[in-house]
């Protein structure tokens, strides 16, 4: 009964092991070469013929001048997009309410007279460390600090701001966000 | 609660449902070896399969031997998946160059994937090379969900079926669910998945300038990111249709890699229950009164749908906390609010709590959003669905022989209630029927509640707890939740990559799923050789409504029983704590 089984077992094992691990990967990377390549190999965004960063994964910011992203909990350093994670901090962690207070002491400083509340995506990390994205609550609550550093007006910098915002699926389907390192980009690019 | 986090939850249900019929047909013909479309066109590479394995596919088994193929199948699976992790440094399709994985990290993984758990103790991108990936995970991902699958299709044979001796064969049932229903599911979901920017290359990683360079903990300047990519559309559509979990990087499908826009969200998030779902409407259709299927999944649905609804409610109120901060989370047109630490701004609130209960109400695990981060009650909803016993959709093929499980003792109850010889769907419910299914919704209990007794009173084990206080006792009663029950999901925060728990949590994520097999297969045999005791008026219908709602009480009062103490100590407490600042 138990040893008539064993050989179909291993065979079989043996042939669903080449269809489901080799040739079903291959044939996926295969189709995906030929009609998806830029998203195959990670969006990658160039410039001069240079990848400068991938518009699915966020890069770190502090200089006033940059929008910030979310708050990033990789080690060693933030938007380690090789070892992706999150924070894993409890809602009542002290450690919790110590590095968002610290966080928003960072945007206080960096824009004294911005008296609003801080947008919550802005100091609370994401799941993977390497959200490219935030709210557009989050981008509107920097366009100040970021027009007075680059002496532009607040309506280009929302433009701006705008054209790099993606809406729901539909107009209901998920959250509407802004892709952080692509405004950083086209701020960088924009001449007066 | 607003506008959007109902719409989005209702679309969300319409679409499942709209599923359910046609993928339930399909696969209901699968089993029963009749044309369906995809089975002629492949049907010589189902017959080439048997010829080179010596498989005999007229010869029905008897459930022992059933369960000896099955047994030995994933013996082998978990051996090869264990050797190519330890192998995998002199192996080829390894740019990294990663190191062997230590032992005990590799007997965890490869029970976690010959289990249909996926538990991961592994980090995806820093642990395991492609080929392990492909040639080990990939593999199981399809064939331990093909397991579950067959042994389901088995017990519907016990009910159909007259006077027999035997259930069926394994491997045509094995290799069926893999090439009818598995393979070209996973390669739509895979391409679509691609052209959202989900990762499919063999290259090890990208290199790209800093916008802006920045510092390390020491001070030292980094001026390049290191993009790690791979495999992973081909990975990640399959884990999500076969209730895998496990994922590509480590962060799971919270990586925009793996789940980049509202769109890959979404269909990952249908995939998880997409097969659950529709085998309910298989069960239907097999044993010829659809009624029965809808009834359990009516059944399923009036557990999951208040779930969802909670665990949206709990994570959009937010935290009082961060009120108190001055941060604003308030859902508004411009943000959707909410606790947002450890989510993604793509999926805002709603998308990730309906994620994070569709995964542990089906047995996937996968994330795409970090629970050991959700408000105690918004976490106590995932880690509740799990303890009922993976039965609310369930992993393919467990989740709904378990809820059959459930739905023999209910039979039983209520035949005892009214004095009735207790039947289900013309086959007698006896003691060792009662026995068996007795047996498997004693055992995951057992585990989660030993295994969490012991841990908390092991130094070493307790050194692994993450978060401080109640919720660092919720992190382990978590662990042993998800592995007991064969989900895979984590409050992350604990440390389970050590000796103990690689070890402890990966003989119970075996037993949990093979200590079930057994006995289940016991019942599709001891039914397959009933008679069918015809239907009169004396007969308890188990479609109506009355017998629904009763089903729902049985599955919810042993898991409310069973459980109540423990999830005391741990989310409830913390929620009070929250309340009194």
């Amino acid at each position: 009964m138990f040893k008539e089984q064993i050989k179909p077992a291993i065979l079989s094992f043996l042939i669903l092991t080449i269809i489901t691990g080799v040739l079903y990967p291959l044939v996926v990377t295969g189709i995906a070469k030929v009609f998806f390549p830029k998203q195959a190999n990670g969006s990658l965004i160039y410039r001069n013929q240079k990848p400068i960063g991938s518009s699915l994964i966020g890069q770190p910011f502090d200089n006033p001048k940059y929008f910030w992203g979310r708050p990033s909990a990789t080690s060693p350093v933030a938007f380690n997009a090789s070892a992706s994670s999150g924070s894993n901090l409890g809602p009542l962690n002290s450690a919790l309410a110590e590095t968002i207070t610290n966080r928003i002491k960072l945007y206080k400083a960096a824009d004294p007279n911005n008296t609003a509340p801080v947008p919550v995506d802005l100091v609370t990390s994401s799941a993977s460390g390497l959200d490219p994205h935030i709210s557009l609550a989050a981008a509107f609550y920097q366009i100040s600090r970021v027009a007075r550093h680059r002496n532009l007006s607040q309506d280009t910098v929302k433009k701006i701001v705008l054209q790099h915002t993606k809406g729901r699926l539909m107009a209901i389907i998920g959250e509407p966000v802004v892709n952080v390192l692509e405004v950083n980009l086209e701020l960088d690019e924009y001449k007066k | 609660m607003n506008w959007f986090n109902l719409v989005q939850t209702a679309i969300f249900l319409s679409a499942l449902l709209l599923l359910v019929k046609p993928l339930g047909i399909y696969m209901a013909l699968v089993y029963e070896g009749k044309p369906a479309g995809l089975n002629v066109w492949l049907a010589p590479v189902e017959r080439w399969i048997y010829r080179l394995s010596f498989i005999k596919p007229d010869m029905s088994m008897s459930w022992k031997t059933y369960a000896a193929a099955v047994m030995l199948f994933n013996i082998i699976g978990i051996i090869v998946v264990y050797a190519l992790q330890r192998l995998q440094a002199y192996l080829f399709l390894n740019p990294m160059s990663i190191p062997a994985v230590p032992p005990d990290l590799a007997f965890n993984t490869a029970v976690s994937f010959a289990t249909n758990t996926n538990w991961q103790s592994y980090g995806g991108e820093t642990t395991l090379s492609y080929l392990t990936q492909m040639l080990a995970l990939t593999v199981q991902n399809f064939v331990s969900a093909a397991t579950g699958m067959a042994i389901l299709a088995a017990l519907i044979r016990g009910f159909v079926q007259k006077q027999v001796e035997t259930i069926g064969n394994f491997w045509v049932d094995l290799v069926r669910s893999t090439i009818y229903v598995l393979i070209p599911l996973a390669l739509i979901l895979s391409l679509i998945l691609v052209s959202q920017g989900v990762v499919q290359t063999f290259k090890s990683s990208a290199k790209v300038a800093l916008l802006q360079p920045t510092k390390d903990a020491d001070g030292k300047i980094i001026s390049e990111q290191t993009l790690a990519l791979g495999p992973a559309a081909s990975q990640v559509a399959i884990k999500q249709l076969g209730t895998n979990g496990g994922g590509f990087f480590n962060v799971n499908s919270a990586h925009p890699y793996e789940n980049p826009t509202a769109l890959s969200n979404f269909l990952e998030t249908l995939a998880i229950l997409l097969i659950p779902a529709a085998l309910c409407y298989t069960f239907g259709f097999m044993v010829r009164d659809r009624r029965q299927g809808w009834a359990i999944l009516a059944a399923m649905l009036i557990i999951f749908i208040p779930c969802l609804l909670s665990c949206i409610y709990f994570e959009q109120k937010g935290n009082p906390l961060f009120d108190r901060l001055g941060v604003d989370q308030n859902a508004t047109a411009l943000q959707p609010g909410g606790n947002m630490e450890g989510k993604e701004a793509r999926f805002g609130v709603t998308s990730s709590a309906v994620w994070a209960t569709a995964t542990t109400a089906a047995s996937n695990g996968s994330v795409n959003s970090m629970h050991d981060s959700y408000m105690p009650l918004g976490g106590l909803i995932p880690m509740w669905l799990m303890q009922l016993g993976e039965v609310i959709f369930g992993g393919v093929g467990s989740g709904l022989y378990g809820m059959i499980a459930f739905v023999i003792i209910a039979v039983f109850i209520a035949g005892l209630m009214i004095g009735r010889t207790p039947e289900y769907l013309g086959k007698k419910i006896e003691s060792y029927e009662m026995k068996m299914a007795s047996l498997m919704i004693l055992i995951p209990p057992i585990l989660v509640l030993v295994g969490t007794a012991v841990s908390v009173v092991l130094p070493q084990a307790k050194q692994a707890i993450f978060n401080p206080g109640t919720h660092g006792f919720s992190e382990i009663l978590y662990a042993f939740s998800s592995t007991a029950n064969n989900n895979g999901s984590a409050f992350a925060g604990l440390s389970t990559n050590n000796f103990f728990y690689n070890l402890t949590l990966g003989l119970v994520m075996f037993f949990a799923r093979y200590w079930l097999v057994i006995p289940i297969l016991a019942i599709a045999g001891s039914l397959s050789r009933k008679k069918v005791v015809p239907a009169t008026q004396g007969t308890l219908p188990t479609h109506t409504p009355l017998f629904i709602l009763f089903l729902v009480m049985v599955v919810l009062i042993v898991g409310a029983l069973t459980f109540f103490p423990a999830l005391a100590l741990g989310p409830i407490v913390e929620h009070l704590m929250l309340g009194g600042g």
